[in-house]
């Protein structure tokens, strides 16, 4: 009993907090700011106990932690907490903000199990926790008619790729006789049958890491749903399906890595490619993130290929940095949009004229998004270049490269807007709450300290 | 043992006054920001001393040899378990006589800017920077290793830069600054290209290491070092001698020198710090953080510097000469003096008798500090009264600026190399170790010395004895008594540095500062100084002859050397030279066709890339329908597709 307790603590405290708002809700409720308070600070505590762990198995190797998982499990737990601080002056107006954490951490729950999970089934069970909730958040504009089409194409576009995910697992099992991921190396021998079903089961997660050309449902999601969304989407969801994406093909897939191999080289170079190229014609800065995060998972995929130890920690390193960076961008983006309801491009033309700490920490979020040193962005950039470099042909090396290169020009485009374009109607001088405050000087801590203290690398890279 | 934590301070002090100043200087400090910036740097100042005070006197010494300490060292970027790039201290003796010099002069030059700029509008600013200045040159100094003094090197440069421009409103200002920056810039080109080559021949980038490899006979980096080579000449002088020119540039050695005099457009103490104390000999240091690896491993990298460092000590005091604004002669008397350091390493070998040359520029650079940065602040004090850098505008100051007077005075004896005052030892030195090693070079140095106490006492004479220039009196009476000399606070830092020019020559400096570590006694030879002495009081005198009053024969002698004086005025050309090679050469030969197959070629590339991309985006729009049935078609269609390329075609 206690090793349940304390092997799953991380999920059960979620699961508290979960109860709590459920009860407070029912309950005679409380003001919307006080809540808010409450919300983030047991938030803060969570990411708190998230530093302490302990490994084990449980229930017959269905469930499992170590202490990577644990690492992994705590920078989505920070990352949530980080939205908690950056949406603030959007939830605070929202009439049903008890419900929105449930919902979130609900997810957050889902992506916990995720990752820890051993075996297909509660991988299945896990997948649609973490991402039937996600689709009611992005309803959560509830006057806003793109919202509700935001969340309606979500879950449909979902429920297509679990039904593909549950045929290739069925698939699997069918011709192995075991969903367990300690028997499945053993048992996979590349009958053809089995690749079919590797490949369903591998398009469920490119479905949620908006790998191209399963992607499609990626910008208009982005789009609608409100910003706090958006962002829980584009960096906790992502995040956590990575995860589960490297121990999936490297400790259960790994009879068939020529061919998870093959497969990452032509997605990653489709998603790199595709990711830049709508990406460099957008107006809309939400829409504008969007597509630049197909392109930063292409370039995790060119990471993930690498297929060594060096490529885990890399790409939990750059997560780690990419919770920070994007969720900065996010954070002005959020806002910036909920004060003045702008959120082009042209809007944000000669922001810095007004506005200029949230302009510095804009532009050094992008910096890192970009990869320009000495932000940490440039180091994450580096190691996932470096790990799959290793074990890579020199064409797709240089493909990522010259994408990289794509990349930087429109991340820069966005901040030569910010400081040098001129503008008759600039964004007017915006007051920041404190909340959101806290959360843009964490990110942008994270932005520089990330990257220039090794250990974190360090440490990351002996788990 | 030393304190990590009190020797990392004396740099991340300054780099917090930076910050704080920086961040908050206009709104919170605007008339503060001096005095804190003073303040801080005291406390910097303060533990240097004690730091220097416990190295040379303490724990730096094991079995009478000052030893190469690491007290701070931490893995920056790990590559490999052999190659990592660190951020460390290293605390020897030339280290720790360099933060009390570079904290001393910044110190003084921080005091004195509390009078000389108290009226600018961006005081906050200002101190910002020389904070910023401070702490990169700390930083420099300190480096443990190559690749980390190349970071704090680059930081000089830019801070120097913003110094220098800090009249942006002034056009002459900014282009100083972008020249300064510019050729530096290029200079570290070749440093940095040297970095390479001596840290891939030796596999490390740590100082220690790096000379340990460098210089054992039967390590194997050496041999392939040495036989490996280029053009005729090993990788490794390649290496040196690139990195030499990074030091050349930033020391302003000839032909890299044509920024410092035109750097001379910043705020005086700013070149009292900078282009005489601090960055200029930076080059100087830099050469001997190396110095084993020059004098045990490349002799012919060693002669290089000793030619150009010899090079540039006569040729820049030929200009001083000539030159009117007394800043810039100033700036050449400097190159000039550097030169005498370079040239000083150049000659020395390693180890021992013959290890003098290495001792003795350090104590140069040491005593150089003192009467340099004294001379440009009294000349700063001067222009400060008269309103103007030129000579002609000046004259017969000796009654109004009474202090500023004495201490110039003192200190063009040390420069001149008066005997008993702290030049004359220095000079000595690098004359005798010159003498022993080299008669060409000791030749050369001879004559320098002699025109160095010419064209000191010209100034001297020209600004404080002559005939008042009726502009300087006008000025002077407008100002009248409320103006004088500046106050305490532009007056202390000159007494201060006075004390230096006149005593700093009586620390016995080989029993500290050595080649190799072991106490070197210096000999004093009193026939040897009777050439050096006469010389330079013909110098003294002859300058006195020509400018103590206002009369015609400096005119008159300048039409007899018409030819020769017309081209040292013009520092023979060089600027227009460098000119001709950049805008003509450079410009039509290379710039236009490089143009032209970058408009045509390169930019014909880039928009075809541009514009395909831009067509195929508008092509693949309508994929991204907004649909949610035709999403999941695509996705269907796509999981098939993959199946069957991976099932038949990619097995």
């Amino acid at each position: 009993m206690s090793e349940f307790l304390l092997i799953m603590k991380n999920e059960l405290v979620i699961t508290f907090i979960i109860f709590l708002l459920l009860f407070i809700k029912l309950g005679k409720g409380m003001k919307n700011e006080s809540l808010l308070s409450l919300i983030q600070f047991l938030l803060l505590l969570n990411v708190g106990q998230g530093f302490t762990f302990s490994e084990g198995n449980l229930f017959g190797n269905m469930f499992t932690n170590t202490e990577q998982i644990a690492l992994e499990k705590n920078i989505l737990n920070l990352g949530v907490y980080l939205i908690s601080l950056l949406g603030a002056g959007w939830l605070k107006q929202h009439k049903h903000l008890p419900e929105f954490f449930m919902l979130m951490l609900s997810a957050l729950l889902g992506m916990n199990f995720l990752i820890s999970s051993g075996n297909l089934l509660i991988f299945f069970l896990s997948l649609e926790l973490s991402s039937i909730p996600v689709a009611a958040m992005a309803n959560f504009d509830l006057e806003k008619k793109a919202s509700s089409e935001a969340a309606m194409k979500m879950i449909l576009s979902s429920a297509f790729s679990s039904g593909i995910l549950l045929f290739g697992i069925s698939l699997i099992y069918g011709t192995t006789g075991t969903i367990s991921f300690a028997e499945l190396p053993a048992a996979l021998n590349g009958s053809t049958l089995q690749i079919l079903a590797f490949v369903f089961l591998f398009t469920s997660f490119a479905f949620k890491l908006s790998i191209v050309p399963f992607h499609l449902w990626t910008a208009d999601v982005y789009e609608g749903a409100p910003i706090a969304v958006t962002s829980f989407l584009s960096v906790i969801s992502k995040g956590s399906v990575a995860f589960i994406f490297i121990t999936a093909l490297y400790k259960v897939f790994s009879p068939l890595q020529q061919t998870w191999y093959n497969m990452l080289v032509i997605l990653s170079i489709a998603t790199m490619i595709t990711g830049n190229l709508f990406a460099l014609r957008q107006q809309n800065l939400k829409r504008f993130l969007a597509f630049s995060s197909i392109t930063q998972v292409g370039f995790i995929l060119f990471g993930i290929s690498g297929g060594t130890n060096a490529s885990t920690s890399a790409v939990i390193y750059f997560v780690l940095i990419y919770v920070f960076s994007n969720l900065a961008v996010f954070g002005v983006v959020s806002i910036v949009s909920s004060a003045t309801g702008r959120e082009t491009i042209s809007d944000f033309k000669a922001f810095y004229q007004n506005n200029k700490l949230l302009s510095w920490v804009m532009a050094l979020a992008l910096f890192s998004l970009a990869g320009v040193p000495p932000t940490a962005g440039f180091f994450g950039k580096m190691f996932l270049i470096v790990a799959g470099a290793g074990n890579s042909y020199l064409w797709f090396l240089v493909i990522a490269a010259l994408n990289l290169v794509v990349s930087l020009y429109y991340y820069l485009k966005v901040v030569r807007a910010i400081f040098m374009d001129k503008n008759d109607n600039p964004i007017e001088k915006i007051t920041i709450g404190a909340s959101e405050k806290l959360g843009l000087i964490i990110c942008s801590a994270g932005i520089v300290l990330v990257g220039l203290l090794s250990w974190v690398y360090q440490y990351i890279s002996q788990l | 043992m030393p304190n990590a934590i009190n020797i990392a301070l004396i740099p991340l002090l300054p780099l917090a006054g930076f910050l704080l100043l920086g961040l908050f200087g206009k709104k919170v400090f605007k008339n503060s920001a001096g005095i804190i910036g003073t303040l801080i740097l005291l406390i910097s100042a303060g533990l240097a001393i004690y730091t220097a005070y416990g190295y040379f006197f303490d724990y730096g010494k094991v079995n009478d040899v000052y030893q190469k300490l690491i007290p701070l060292k931490y893995t920056w970027l790990e590559f490999s378990k052999d190659v990592s790039i660190d951020m460390g201290i290293i605390l020897d003796p030339i280290s720790a006589m360099m933060i009390v010099v570079v904290t001393f002069v910044s110190l003084m030059v921080h005091v004195y800017s509390l009078g000389y700029m108290k009226d600018e509008e961006r005081y906050s600013t200002y101190y910002a920077y020389l904070s910023l200045f401070t702490f990169s040159m700390l930083g420099l100094v300190l480096s443990s290793n190559i690749f980390q003094i190349y970071i704090f090197w680059e930081l000089v440069g830019v801070s120097s830069f913003l110094l220098i421009g800090f009249y942006y409103d002034r056009p002459s200002a900014v282009a100083a600054s972008k020249k300064a920056f510019i050729v530096t810039r290029f200079a570290d080109l070749g440093f940095l290209i040297g970095i390479l080559v001596l840290s891939f021949y030796s596999g490390t980038l740590d100082f220690n290491t790096l000379i340990q490899k460098l210089t054992s006979p039967e390590s194997s980096e050496l041999k392939t070092a040495v036989a490996s080579s280029f053009l005729g000449v090993s990788a490794l002088t390649w290496g040196l001698a690139l990195v030499f020119i990074g030091g050349a540039g930033k020391s302003a050695m000839f032909p890299l020198h044509i920024w410092l005099p035109d750097a001379m457009e910043g705020p005086t103490p700013v070149s009292a710090l900078i282009h005489a104390a601090t960055m200029v000999v930076a080059g100087v240091y830099l050469v001997a953080r190396l110095f084993p690896v020059f004098a045990l491993s490349a002799p012919d990298a060693l002669s290089i510097v000793a030619n150009v460092g010899a090079i540039s000590a006569l040729f820049a005091a030929i200009i001083a000469c000539t030159q009117t604004d007394i800043k810039r002669v100033l700036a050449y008397s400097t190159m000039s003096q550097i030169g005498y350091m370079m040239f000083a390493l150049g000659v020395s070998k390693y180890g021992g008798e013959d290890g003098l040359g290495y001792t003795a520029s350090m104590f140069h650079l040491f005593t150089h500090a003192m009467f340099k940065a004294l001379l440009f602040l009294g000349a700063g004090a001067v222009i400060h009264y008269v309103h103007s850098n030129d000579m002609k505008d000046m004259g017969g100051l000796r009654k109004h600026l009474p202090i500023t007077h004495i201490t110039f005075l003192l200190a063009c004896l040390s420069i001149a190399g008066f005997p008993l005052l702290a030049g004359f030892f220095s000079k000595e030195e690098i004359l005798l170790a010159a003498y022993q090693h080299n008669a060409i070079i000791y030749w050369i140095a001879l004559i320098t010395s002699g025109l160095t106490a010419f064209y000191m006492f010209r100034l001297y004479f020209s600004i404080f004895w002559n005939s008042p220039s009726p502009r300087g009196e006008s000025r002077g009476e407008v100002h009248g008594e409320h103006h004088g000399e500046g106050g305490a606070a532009m007056m202390l830092p000159l007494l201060l540095l006075a004390v230096g020019a006149v005593f700093a020559g009586y620390i016995p400096f080989g029993h500290f500062v050595s080649s190799d570590g072991k106490a070197l006694e210096s000999e004093f030879h009193l026939s040897f100084s009777i050439a050096p002495v006469a010389l330079g009081l013909i110098g003294i005198l002859t300058a006195m002859w020509l400018y103590k009053n206002e009369n015609e024969k400096p005119a008159k002698l300048a039409a007899s050397l018409s030819g020769l004086y017309k081209s040292a005025y013009h520092k023979f050309y060089i600027d227009e030279l460098y000119l001709f090679i950049t805008k003509k050469v450079l410009f039509n030969l290379v710039a236009r066709p490089a143009a032209w197959f970058d408009k045509t070629v390169v930019d014909g590339l880039v928009n075809f890339t541009g514009n395909t991309t831009q067509d195929i985006s508008e092509r693949i729009k309508s994929v991204q329908s907004g649909k949610v049935q035709q999403y999941a078609i695509y996705f269907l269609v796509s999981a098939v597709a993959l199946a069957l390329l991976f099932i038949y075609v990619w097995k």
